[in-house]
């Protein structure tokens, strides 16, 4: 498919044998398109039952509160380094801790699947 | 070998190193994160070195985790996301093989420590960040700000996206960490009831058998979790490189 050089192409032409006519290339092109694409939409179906078998109890429950978790630490760890710089102790930490509580509960409702995931444009 | 399930995450310096007031020691931690390496690397360099077009049985296994990122790569962040494919392979290969060498007895499970799985976390975030406002620029923001939403509480809605993305990866590190964490400590504690209840004579020996039957169980849930745990990665680093290149979806 891809383009040859002038120099290269004049060599070519003088070496290659052209037992494929353009019309046979293309079938052919086609032919494997379909059956890659076949390939890749089988797989994807496998990952998707590989997913679904991947819920066991004990990994959701590591999954929600880790996710949890991260979005108070963050807003804590936020709101900490905001009063030690700005020196507005104790209310840095107070409102970001909320907003990271906040953060915690979408991060979970997201990982559940209960709101849509990411905003969209 | 100490009795208890904690010490096996100690770290010892092997090679104690230091440069300035700062430990750059070669520890057990260290060594392990080379033999993962080495396993991870030489296992595929080996495998694919005389490769035919029909697969033998290891070349297969190589192919097939090739397959698999690649796969998993096309459908969480689309063809474009392929470019990152030698990143993910890369953290899939590292987490799992460090995972399943910490299944052999007396060896050290690397990403049961936090500052290991941070480290990787922040290594895909901190791609993301950088390759999202290169490609982007001040766009990539826009991830931030969620479509419909009235023009006043914009400021908190994006307060709370920000300290949601910035929380990534620390539930990421922190799942990978607690799984193995969780797990060895749960299969150390169980094959300890197997030797302090035969200690206490014939009685003992006949209970013994009911933690020595959950640890074997125990030992092939772990495993599964090894492969499961990397998947997860692999699949979130995925999803957040999907938000690197498409921030509008």
């Amino acid at each position: 498919m891809r383009e040859t050089l002038p120099e290269n192409g004049k060599d070519d032409a003088n070496n290659r044998s052209q037992p494929f006519d353009d019309a046979e290339l293309a079938r052919r092109r086609d032919a494997l398109a379909a059956s890659i694409g076949k390939q890749r939409e089988k797989s994807a179906l496998q990952a998707e039952k590989d997913r679904d078998g991947s819920d066991t109890g004990w990994g959701v429950a590591v999954k929600v509160s880790s996710e949890f978790i991260a979005g108070i630490a963050v807003g804590a760890i936020l709101g900490y380094g905001f009063d030690s710089y700005f020196e507005t102790s104790p209310w840095g930490l107070i409102v970001l801790l909320m907003l990271g509580f906040a953060a915690g509960v979408l991060n979970v409702l997201r990982s559940v699947g209960k709101v849509a995931d990411r905003p969209k444009l | 070998m100490a009795d208890d399930p904690i010490s096996q995450f100690q770290i010892s310096r092997l090679v104690p190193i230091e440069i300035g007031n700062l430990d750059f020691s070669f520890t057990n931690s260290s060594l392990f994160m080379v033999a993962t390496v080495a396993a991870a690397g030489g296992f595929l360099f080996l495998t694919t070195a005389n490769r035919g077009l029909v697969p033998g049985r290891m070349q297969s296994i190589s192919e097939m985790s090739y397959e698999f990122i690649a796969n998993m790569l096309r459908e969480g962040a689309g063809t474009q996301g392929m470019r990152f494919f030698p990143l993910v392979f890369s953290l899939f290969m590292f987490v799992l093989v460090a995972n399943l060498m910490g299944m052999v007895p007396y060896f050290f499970t690397v990403t049961s420590h936090i500052i290991v799985t941070f480290a990787l976390a922040m290594l895909v975030i901190g791609t993301v960040i950088v390759y999202g406002f290169m490609k982007h620029g001040i766009g990539f923001l826009k991830l931030f700000v969620p479509h419909g939403v009235p023009p006043l509480i914009v400021p908190l809605v994006s307060a709370i996206e920000v300290i949601s993305f910035l929380s990534r990866p620390i539930s990421l590190s922190v799942r990978l960490f607690a799984n193995m964490l969780a797990g060895h400590i749960t299969l150390k504690v169980f094959a300890g009831f197997v030797t302090s209840m035969s200690a206490l004579g014939a009685l003992g020996v006949v209970g013994s058998i009911l933690p020595l039957l959950m640890t074997i169980a125990l030992t092939g849930l772990e495993f599964l979790v090894s492969f499961l745990q990397a998947y997860v990665f692999a699949v979130l680093t995925c999803m957040y490189l999907n938000d690197a290149l498409h921030p509008g979806h």
